[in-house]
């Protein structure tokens, strides 16, 4: 970025010296996570999860003082390339933490990869950057997008389900559950419909449903639509005719709305609030007592992360400036991730375990999913075979 | 397709197209009466929805907190004239738009300080909780009959209230000529707060009936808000009869189109392709027709007679 600013020898010596200082002091870290309409719910799990990650460690990660600046891209791509150009230009972050969903993530990529920043997905993590598109500044601390939609279509399997209905929102992530799901559903599928996203209401869908003579639905919905989309199933009286099961649909952020309408009802993932294992028990309860509901993959992923820039940060002593060396410490992924196993791929997309999971009502009356069998170890994605990095 | 089916999108469309009239009946009146943009009708809607949750959440009654919320919505309606719209009835269409563009904004955001941002949901009221069977996997919700049912009343009571009494003849008067109805010695701006609250209070009813159907979230309004000035567009700014037809006709061709359209195309095209395409152009019909209307009724289907 000097480079671009060598109009004037002054403004070059100014700008070295910034970074310079930036680097001494603090580690700067950008955040781009959608804060406002109603997905705002799945970002502030991101902030909150991050930030008690900070608290545990008393604002440092990698043993430097944390400048966290975090920026709402308001779910539109043109927003979130003007906030993310800003923080790799202008605040010249260390690190950028984003997206949660896989448009915004599309929309900011460029920028970020091409100032050679390092971008880390808490969330999203489409299928275009795991294959050949893949990128040396890019890693993804979630998942990737089809892989819980491919453990459904295990799940399925295994529950013996023959017909099953599927349905989706019409954008990329959805098509890639529906592609993910078919992939390893054996039985058949008996109808695929793509509802536009932000959908209110789903009756005409489910009439179809009910007429398809499948056995299960499986479905991405993720926020409101999966709220209204569960109710609405449920008012249909469909719950005691076939099975539901998903991902994102019925997880933290959308039990509240949905109540006992979701219980019993299965979902795939890499993690549950009860997964057991001690540091994700601590994990849980001290999320709930800061912040009052019980957290999410995506609280918990950007959990990770910070871990993750953690780890990273110390194996390089605090000097960002070789980013090979930082490259090598993320890759390494020695951090204890609340999940369990967890490593990095050649393409910088989690190896993990994905479980089954299932709605589950709390003694307190709250709601959330619980681990019920792990489906997939060690599970890669399968476009990492196409990434020469 | 089965008969059943398309019976249920049926009465699906009818209801949707109901509660678009709920919403696009103040804002014609507002639109057309006045010439007033409102873009902040919308959120009344939102509005609406959140004050049945609060209320039924204080009081655990559903018939309480519906007669609650009316109250609270008119109210709010009210207040809004009385410290916003009122200083931009005589601005231009662009201040218009810009402050009440500020007040979704603002509500919007002011529902997430209050109720947090994720989705919420109330339960149907107990007594219309059942369902009616009508295939064998199949259920219709009560609720939602009932919502079709008041939805119709509702409609006919604007209708004869516009039409028959002395209040619609002097809002219909009111539009055409206001300096007349002012000079023959009526209160002319009291006449548009009535409008203007009475629209508010509509939105904030829809919004009401639709809480326990849809979910309620900060700016759910503000899609419908876009339809139902397609609603209005379509039917002819200011006209109540207008509103009614063209919200049925939108409701209907939205839902059936996003059933049928995949089906249709995938006579055409190879299902993968009509999967593609078939989505997407169900959710540009409605635009559609309303351009195909601007080209051929540019007034509308049912215009108010006089306006300008």
């Amino acid at each position: 970025m000097k480079t671009t600013l060598t109009s004037t020898a002054g403004a070059a010596l100014f700008s070295a010296m910034m970074s310079t200082t930036a680097m001494a002091e603090d580690l700067k870290i950008g955040m781009v996570v959608t804060l406002s309409g109603p997905p705002a719910a799945l970002g502030q799990q991101i902030v909150d999860g991050f930030q008690l990650a900070l608290d545990h460690k008393d604002g440092q990660l990698g043993g430097q003082a944390v400048e966290l600046i975090i920026e709402d891209d308001e779910l539109k791509p043109d927003v979130a390339l003007l906030k993310a150009t800003s923080l790799v230009e202008r605040e010249e972050v260390d690190f950028v933490v984003g997206t949660v969903f896989s448009n915004m993530l599309q929309a900011v990529f460029k920028p970020i990869v091409q100032s050679e920043t390092f971008l880390i997905s808490p969330n999203a993590g489409p299928s275009t950057f795991a294959g050949r598109n893949c990128n040396p500044f890019f890693f993804a601390t979630s998942y990737q997008n089809n892989q819980n939609a491919e453990v459904s279509g295990m799940i399925a399997t295994e529950e013996g389900f023959e017909n099953v209905f599927v349905m989706a929102p019409n954008y990329q992530a959805g098509r890639d559950n529906v592609e993910g799901f078919r992939q390893t559903f054996k039985g058949s599928v008996t109808d695929e419909v793509f509802t536009p996203l932000g959908h209110q209401d789903f009756s005409a869908e489910l009439a179809r449903v009910s007429t398809s003579g499948s056995d299960a639905i499986f479905t991405f919905m993720p926020g409101g639509m999966g709220v209204r989309l569960v109710n609405q199933f449920e008012g249909a009286g469909l719950s005691d005719s076939m099975k539901f099961m998903s991902v994102f649909t019925t997880d933290e952020t959308t039990l509240p709305g949905q109540k006992d309408a979701a219980v019993g009802f299965l979902a795939a993932g890499s993690w549950a609030p009860d997964l057991p294992n001690d540091d994700n028990l601590a994990f849980v309860a001290a999320f709930e007592e800061k912040y009052g509901y019980i957290p999410g993959s995506y609280a918990m992923q950007a959990y990770d992360t910070a871990n993750l820039i953690d780890s990273a940060v110390a194996e390089v002593g605090g000097d960002l400036s070789d980013k090979d060396a930082v490259r090598a410490a993320l890759r390494k992924a020695d951090f204890t991730s609340l999940r369990g196993d967890f490593s990095f791929n050649n393409n910088h997309y989690p190896v993990q375990d994905f479980h089954a999971l299932q709605v589950v009502k709390r003694e307190d009356g709250k709601f959330h999913t619980s681990f019920v069998r792990t489906v997939a170890e060690d599970y890669a994605d399968s476009f990492h075979a196409d990434c020469k990095m | 397709m089965s008969l059943t089916l398309f019976l249920i999108l049926c009465l699906n469309g009818l209801q949707y197209g109901l509660l678009l009239f709920l919403i696009a009946a103040g804002l014609t009146l507002v639109f057309g009466v006045m010439g007033f943009i409102n873009l902040a009708h919308g959120v009344q809607y939102m509005v609406g929805a959140y004050l049945i949750f609060a209320f039924t959440g204080l009081t655990g009654h559903f018939g309480l907190a519906l007669v609650l919320s009316l109250v609270t919505a008119l109210l709010i309606g009210l207040l809004l004239e009385y410290v916003v719209f009122r200083h931009l009835y005589d601005r231009t269409h662009l201040d218009q738009v810009l402050a009440t563009f500020g007040i979704i904004i603002f509500l919007n955001e002011l529902a997430k300080v209050l109720f947090g941002p994720t989705t919420l949901s109330i339960a149907t009221p107990e007594f219309l909780s059942g369902s009616i069977q009508l295939t064998e996997q199949l259920r219709y919700p009560v609720y939602r009959l009932v919502t079709i049912g008041v939805g119709l009343v509702v409609a006919a009571g604007l209708f004869l209230t516009i039409s028959y009494t002395r209040t619609g003849m002097l809002i219909r008067a009111g539009s055409t000529t206001p300096e007349m109805v002012a000079a023959l010695g009526v209160n002319i701006k009291q006449l548009f707060r009535i409008v203007f609250g009475v629209g508010a209070m509509l939105a904030g009813f829809a919004g009401v009936i639709a809480a326990p159907i849809f979910a309620i979230e900060p700016g759910m309004g503000d899609n419908i808000l876009i339809v139902a000035f397609v609603v209005i567009i379509i039917g002819g700014v200011g006209s109540i009869g207008g509103a009614f037809v063209a919200a049925i006709l939108v409701g209907l061709i939205d839902t059936l189109g996003r059933s049928l359209a995949t089906e249709l195309l995938s006579f055409v095209f190879n299902p993968s392709m009509a999967n593609q395409i078939g989505p997407a152009l169900a959710s540009m019909l409605i635009y559609i027709l309303m351009a195909a209307i601007l080209v051929i009724r540019p007034k509308g289907l049912l215009p108010a007679k006089g306006v300008h």
